[in-house]
């Protein structure tokens, strides 16, 4: 399992993890889950319009996540933000499905596309996604307040001077940025599992951003970490384990809130009635 | 579907004369008998007691947090009450007679784009319970432009809901809540939001109701003023207490300290009243406690 | 005529069978999606679809009708959906979002299965992108009385749904069940895109539930109107990429037909987009006249 060949895979998940931890926060924060499926599925019709015309498919994941991204913005500026992203999904899938019938062959490297090929990722690749990581956590460090104070009250900020369609932007622009980084190691659909599941356990447990972004990223990294071996040693798609272990851990979170808010509030009670 | 016993002919409401404001002695639509309150552990209302008579308009005066929203909630049974009672028209309240309540929500929050207009949305107000889909009828219609008239907003029966102005709106959400005929109508801070004017007829709206057509208006409002020449009674909560009865008994430095339990002035200024902290060391000091008790 | 229609189109059993469950497809997501659109639900509807895909494959591995696969997962996700989904807006993306990445990764795990037990690789395509010509005509019957049930659940309930969407508050002031309302939507819901997921693809499905009644939301102000437009111009996009796919038959590259979803999906978009002009022009020519 740690093998010379597994040190690429172990060490592509783990950027990826990380960035889908912080950058999941800022998603679940925002409401934003609907967007963080939609890129990557934008960018999966891409990568299949990519391998047609013969270019790389880190190009095409690139273009199609950035246009996605900007379709998202272009027609959520007049009307209702999820209908911009559905019709948004749509749109990009619609390319995909044009581009896909014209060319031959695909199906294994479709799989590969949404569900992730991370046992298997070469040296090269793992260079460009530890690079790309780099760069989206740089990103995120940039924006950080300016993304924070925009996610959790738009008022605020509009009276900073910061313009929330602008943030919204840059916000879209970050997640096609991660989206690319992270698709050709874990799969279109498997990046969106990262980003929801640990940032929003993390959310239900602590009220401190810094707090939060820390433990959105170490459940990330777990559930990585466990579902890489889990795959490897049970030969079962690692998207799976990814997928269900972000989910239980969801909603071991918020069970474990509740019961945390219960006692809290049942001490309280208690505490009252005495006084 | 038409019952002209029950709906109100609205188009006079606001000219008409209150009929014996303080006369016989009328029977009581809502009581509340020392109610309790708890939510997520914190004691939002303490021994809530009070009564309101058919044809009187009613003041719940309050800061924010003071507790107003919990207590109309509780009076609609969306919120149970930890101890005490709500007696509609002398008994207890029951999903049946809460039925009867009107109700108008603060913040009704309508986006810009909803597919529909002020009159289904007051047609909504007679049937929302309904199942299947309303058919065209003349009665429906007619009730809806009568009702429309009677809050003054029969311009705006084809615009969009999510495009009226917040007076035009809180016209629109009172006839949608007259629209079952009920004898008490809560409103849930409804001047909120509103430039002077608009708040001032709405006021007018409502006083033309209560004394016009014998409907209890329990009104929910941070500030006194705007209701001082219409208000029969006014029910003054303060950190989950209140205090009732005619503004005269309540708006009274001895009373609303003790409300506070903290010394408060009030003062009037030119027909206004106005309600502020004493100077007081051990003022404070209590505020400080609180503060000191919320941290942990 | 003859330009328009390519020779055999009517003819062609799979047209007809496509023109069919098309319009059944339409119809009850135009319907089902200006209630979806108003609820802000989109996240949830296009979720639902694809959680479908799961039940799908899961039928196919147990060797029962898919059918059966779609339905029985869209009742579950979206009582779990709802489940964990609070009222704050919040809370529902991340619920839907949680509940959408559990079903990717199972059916991740299902598809593995499927192709390695019949190594028919091209499963996650056809299931993901579907098409209206695949569509068995075997289908029909059960399409049409599951979409027909649905949308007459949704008229049955039409007042207190309409109304609670349009504002829980005064929905609760009126003393409706807000929260049994909103289980019950978001089950028919699933109902619906699930089977619209299983006749025409995912994306189809999500084009349908959302675009056509976002479009009829900024051209009239009646909730009735909204839904007949929206089936109207569902179905017509519906039809008419039918229509160009089976035209396109001849054309480059490859010579053997662009996809029906591209077209349909490129005609919704159409419609959008057109509608919010037709809009702010119609306001435009509002402000002139006062």
């Amino acid at each position: 399992m740690f093998s010379s060949f597994m040190v690429n895979t172990w060490l592509a998940a783990t950027t990826v993890a990380a960035i889908a931890g912080v950058v999941g926060f800022f998603v679940v924060l925002r409401g934003a889950s609907f967007v963080a499926h939609a890129v990557p599925k934008s960018a999966f019709a891409g990568a299949a319009g990519a391998s047609l015309l013969g270019i790389s498919t880190l190009g095409g994941l690139g273009a199609f996540s950035l246009l996605g991204a900007l379709t998202i913005g272009w027609l959520g500026r007049r009307g209702r933000h999820d209908v911009a992203t559905a019709l948004s999904i749509v749109v990009m899938l619609g390319l995909g499905a044009l581009f896909l019938s014209w060319s031959a062959e695909y199906a294994s490297e479709i799989y590969a596309l949404l569900f992730g090929q991370v046992l298997g990722v070469s040296g090269s690749e793992v260079l460009v996604t530890v690079v790309l990581g780099a760069v989206s956590l740089l990103a995120v460090a940039t924006l950080y307040r300016p993304l924070l104070l925009s996610s959790a009250t738009p008022e605020l900020a509009a009276t900073r001077g910061l313009r929330s369609s602008r943030v919204e932007l840059a916000f879209l622009l970050l997640v096609a940025l991660v989206t690319t980084t992270a698709v050709p190691v874990v799969g279109a659909l498997l990046m969106f599992s990262l980003m929801i599941g640990p940032a929003g356990a993390a959310q239900a447990l602590s009220r401190r951003p810094a707090t939060a972004i820390c433990l959105s990223t170490a459940i990330a990294l777990c559930t990585v970490w466990l579902s890489i071996a889990a795959s490897y040693l049970s030969n079962w798609p690692i998207g799976f384990f990814v997928g269900t272990l972000a989910g239980l851990a969801y909603v071991a979170a918020r069970l474990a809130a509740a019961a945390l808010r219960r006692r809290a509030v049942s001490v309280e009670r208690l505490g009252a009635a005495g006084r | 579907m038409a019952r002209p016993g029950r709906r109100l002919l609205l188009a006079d409401a606001v000219s008409t004369c209150p009929p014996g404001r303080h006369g016989e002695a009328r029977a009581e639509v809502l009581a509340l008998d020392g109610v309790d309150v708890w939510l997520s552990g914190r004691k939002v209302l303490s021994e809530v007691s009070f009564a309101i008579r058919a044809g009187e308009f009613t003041g719940v005066i309050g800061s924010n947090g003071a507790g107003k929203t919990t207590m109309f909630r509780v009076v609609l049974g969306l919120e149970a009450a930890s101890s005490g009672q709500v007696l509609l028209d002398g008994e207890s309240a029951s999903h049946r007679s809460r039925r009867s309540i009107g109700y108008v929500p603060q913040k009704v929050v309508l986006e810009p784009d909803l597919p529909l207009r002020a009159r289904d949305l007051v047609g909504l107000g007679l049937d929302a319970h309904k199942l299947g889909v309303p058919w065209p009828s003349r009665a429906r219609r007619d009730a809806v432009d009568e009702m429309l008239a009677g809050v003054g907003a029969t311009s705006l029966a084809d615009a969009r809901v999510g495009t009226l102005s917040g007076g035009e709106l809180q016209r629109v959400l009172i006839a949608h809540a007259l629209m079952s005929g009920p004898r008490l109508l809560i409103l849930d801070e409804p001047l909120a939001n509103l430039d002077i004017r608009s708040g001032q007829e709405i006021v007018e709206l409502l006083a033309g109701l209560a004394h016009g057509h014998n409907v209890a208006v329990l009104m929910a409002a941070h500030d006194i003023n705007p209701l001082l020449e219409v208000m029969d009674r006014v029910v003054y909560l303060a950190g989950g207490r209140a205090a009732s009865g005619t503004v005269g008994e309540v708006v009274r430095p001895d009373v609303l300290s003790r409300l506070y339990g903290h010394p408060v002035s009030v003062l009037d200024v030119e027909g206004r009243i106005l309600v502020i902290a004493g100077s007081n060391i051990q003022a404070v000091g209590t505020l400080e406690d609180d503060l000191g008790e919320h941290r942990h | 005529m003859r330009a328009l229609f390519e020779p055999g189109f009517f003819a062609s059993t799979p047209v007809r069978t496509a023109l069919v469950v098309g319009a059944i497809v339409a119809l009850a997501s135009g319907v089902i999606g200006v209630l979806t659109v108003i609820r802000s639900q989109s996240f949830s509807g296009h979720a639902l679809g694809d959680v479908g895909t799961v039940g799908g494959s899961a039928a196919f591995l147990a060797n029962v009708s898919p059918l059966w696969g779609f339905l029985g997962i869209a009742v579950l996700a979206s009582g779990t959906m709802e489940l964990f989904g609070v009222e704050r807006r919040r809370g529902r993306d991340v619920a839907t979002g949680v509940v959408l990445g559990a079903a990717l990764g199972l059916s991740a795990l299902l598809l593995y299965f499927d192709t390695t037990s019949t190594s028919t690789s091209g499963a996650a395509v056809t299931i993901l992108f579907g098409s209206l010509f695949t569509v068995s005509s075997d289908l029909l019957p059960a399409l049409a009385g599951l979409g027909g049930g649905v949308l007459g659940a949704v008229l049955v309930m039409y007042r207190p749904l309409l109304l609670s969407s349009v504002s829980s508050e005064l929905a609760a002031a009126n003393g409706l069940p807000v929260r049994f309302l909103g289980v019950a939507f978001l089950v028919m819901t699933g109902i619906g895109v699930s089977l619209s997921a299983l006749a025409v693809g995912t994306i189809l499905s999500t084009a349908l539930l959302i675009g056509p009644a976002a479009a009829a939301l900024r051209l009239t102000r009646r909730p009735g109107r909204a839904m007949l437009a929206a089936g109207a111009s569902g179905l017509a996009a519906t039809w008419l990429g039918i229509l160009l796919a089976y035209d396109s038959f001849y054309w480059p590259p490859a010579r053997k037909g662009w996809p029906v979803s591209f077209f349909v999906v490129a005609l919704v978009l159409v419609f959008y987009v057109g509608s919010g002009s037709l809009s702010s022009a119609r306001s435009r020519r509002a402000r002139g006249t006062t």
